[in-house]
């Protein structure tokens, strides 16, 4: 266990956090504080900080803690006592030494999984907590560097990962080509007006994984669905500023998220395999344009895949041989309790399936969420160290004969993939997309 | 002494019961406009069912996982609870100065009951204290306020006790034991042992919003 040592003593070198810090004052820090406080802050951040009792009954339900030696500044109501607490207690008066330390804990300590909120004897929402912290610390212009890169992109460009729109139409058409040596007449529909869904992706997508899209494109035509792709911004349903506090931009690419599945007339969005997306979607981003419930009817991939297995709409001729087992993401599992559709789709697909524990929604966050590993390089062995405990249950499955771990979600794959790698556990890691693609039955449809 | 003892039981008292209600009213109250206004919402997903589902959850013992995993603690926890209730509203002296006063009387339990049930109270209040010194998370977490709240709950115990059992001092405790308790009332509203009733909101909530948005056990 050095390692957590080595961790916790270095100082980590954060360009936003340090260039953003020299501009800052202890006056400028209680100034903007202060205004935060009196024009946001309600009655649940009151009672969120002011009602713990320090019972420490939340400690255990996080990855940090259980993995850093339980060291109790890792538990999230430490978390909260050295970020949001300190800050109330001394009404906004801290050095900037303090306030970068602060920004560090709100932005790379806490995956903003929510697994504390269900450990609670109160309910209180640590998550909840942390995220004004990190709006604070937006405000303030020391969010992480890597992170403050991607909720520019949205700002700029309406996708995370700084996509031109000639390049998103590109990598769309040389997905379609790289399928039709597959299946001849297999199109990716674009601007398609009327079509029953609008298939939305994250930025990642056509910059670094343009295979799901492929894939994607295969499993819609083998059903037979009438679906499209916009050619305008507005296909990246990703929401990095959500996870910086810019609930300004959060907004403004929600709502041309979801005009663009009005403007193209769609009965419903159908995304990737993403869950800090669905979160934006169905949590926060709605919210923040006033929306009890999006706009617009939108399914998650899981939901999807067990439509269509359910109705029969993809075919399974053989099921998939080496034993899996199954990473429940927080964002739609203890964000929407999809955990039993994904079992469903898994046991569909999969011969063999072995579970971790704890599962489905008293899952343990891949340490990734939360615009965690979005916080990039600096702060990726913090992560990985801070969730040997999911190494450890990665392991145990392995015993139990695992090859091969299905998680349905961006993140949990950025977070198990270092997770996999530097504990050299050696599991394949798969999306539900990937694990159907290869299994399904592929008529030449269209 | 004599002076002393009729402020105490008389017009502190008095102050003390309308500081309590009237604290817990405020609070109420002061909350459910801030949120209206900042937390729109909580409003929004606020659902009884799904509240009080989670409340029952959370307020049985062994309901939730979180209480299943550590088994000592929860039975403490809710064995503490019951007492500090049960024990002062039933005890024999307590109804009887309350139907002298207004009238009014309802069920007491037997003195030697009571007297378990207070032993019980401040057996309880040791073990957290303990706990909050040595489990190293607990005694990060615990403030100044913590010890102080611990022992606010525990002083009108341990002077009832002794002045029930007429332990030397016994006037002087009893003098102790009604204004600790006084204290105590009027505390609750104003620290978090508002807890006492804000519990069912903040719980509430999040119940609501796990049943009705997550889709998902809080429990």
């Amino acid at each position: 266990m050095n390692d957590a040592t080595v961790v916790e003593t270095k100082e980590i070198y954060d360009k936003g956090i340090e260039e953003g810090a020299a501009k800052l004052t202890p006056e400028k820090i209680k100034q903007v504080y202060t205004q935060m406080m009196n024009a946001e802050a309600g009655a649940r951040l009151k009672t969120y900080v002011e009602n713990c009792v320090s019972c420490g009954l939340c400690s255990e339900a996080c990855h940090f803690y259980l993995s850093y030696d339980k060291d109790p500044r890792f538990s999230p109501a430490g978390k909260v006592r050295q970020t949001m607490a300190t800050l109330m207690k001394k009404k906004g008066a801290v050095s900037v030494e303090t306030m970068k330390k602060i920004s560090e804990i709100a932005s790379t300590e806490c995956n903003l999984c929510k697994r504390c909120a269900q450990y609670c004897p109160f309910g209180l929402d640590v998550a909840f907590v942390m995220l004004f912290v990190r709006r604070l610390c937006h405000k303030l212009g020391i969010s992480p560097h890597y992170i403050q890169d991607t909720a520019h992109s949205h700002s700029v460009t309406g996708n995370q990962m700084w996509v031109k729109s000639d390049e998103w139409i590109d990598s769309l058409q040389w997905q379609e080509e790289e399928a039709q040596d597959e299946i001849e007449n297999l199109r990716i529909p674009v601007e398609k007006e009327g079509a029953e869904i609008f298939y939305s992706v994250i930025g990642p997508e056509p910059k670094f994984r343009a295979q799901l899209i492929y894939q994607a494109a295969v499993i819609f035509n083998a059903a037979g669905l009438n679906w499209t792709m916009p050619a305008t911004p507005g296909w990246d349903n990703s929401d990095m500023a959500m996870f910086t506090g810019d609930h300004e931009i959060m907004a403004r690419i929600k709502r041309m998220h979801f005009e663009t599945a009005m403007r193209l007339k769609v009965k419903r969005i159908v995304m990737g395999e993403c869950g800090h997306a669905f979160r934006s979607v169905y949590d926060m981003g709605n919210r923040a344009l006033a929306w009890r419930m999006p706009p617009v009817e939108v399914t998650h991939s899981i939901e999807f895949f067990y439509e269509l297995l359910r109705d029969g709409k993809i075919k399974i001729p053989e099921k998939y041989k080496p034993t899996v087992t199954v990473h429940d993401p927080c964002n739609v599992v203890r964000g929407r309790g999809l955990h039993e559709m994904l079992r469903y789709v898994v046991h569909a697909t999969c011969e063999n399936v072995v579970e971790m524990h704890p599962n489905r929604e008293h899952n343990i966050c891949c340490a990734a969420g939360g615009g965690v590993i979005n916080c990039g390089p600096p702060w990726k062995m913090k992560r990985v160290n801070g969730n040997k405990i999911k190494a450890n249950q990665l392991f145990e499955t392995k015993s139990r004969g695992a090859e091969t771990c299905v998680a349905p979600c961006h993140n949990c794959h950025g977070g198990l993939e270092d997770i996999i790698h530097h504990n050299e556990i050696g599991m394949d890691l798969k999306f539900l997309g990937d694990i159907i693609y290869e299994v399904m039955e592929k008529p030449e449809r269209v | 002494m004599h002076a002393i003892y009729n402020f105490v039981s008389g017009p502190l008292a008095w102050v003390a019961f309308i500081l309590f209600f009237g604290g817990i009213l405020y609070q109420l109250i002061s909350r459910a406009i801030l949120a209206k206004k900042k937390d729109p919402y909580v409003y929004e997903y606020w659902s009884f069912f799904y509240a009080l589902r989670s409340i029952l959850h959370w307020i049985f013992p062994f309901a939730s996982t979180n209480s299943r995993n550590r088994p000592v603690l929860t039975i403490v926890t809710f064995v503490f609870h019951l007492c500090i209730f049960i024990a002062p509203l039933f005890l024999f002296a307590h109804v009887s100065l309350i139907y002298e006063a207004t009238g009014i009387s309802w069920w007491f339990m037997p003195d030697g009951v009571a007297d378990i049930l207070t032993l019980v109270v401040i057996g309880a209040c040791v073990f957290f204290l303990i706990r909050r010194l040595i489990q190293p998370d607990v005694k990060y977490l615990s403030t100044p306020t913590d010890f102080i709240l611990l022992g606010l709950v525990a002083a009108p115990f341990v002077t009832g006790y002794w002045a029930y059992h007429q332990w030397p001092g016994n006037e002087f405790m009893t003098i102790l034991h009604m204004f600790s308790a006084e204290v105590l009332l009027v505390a609750i509203p104003f620290t978090k042992l508002n807890h006492m009733f804000l519990f069912f909101f903040t719980r509430g909530y999040m119940g609501s919003e796990f049943g009705g948005v997550r889709f998902a056990r809080d429990w």
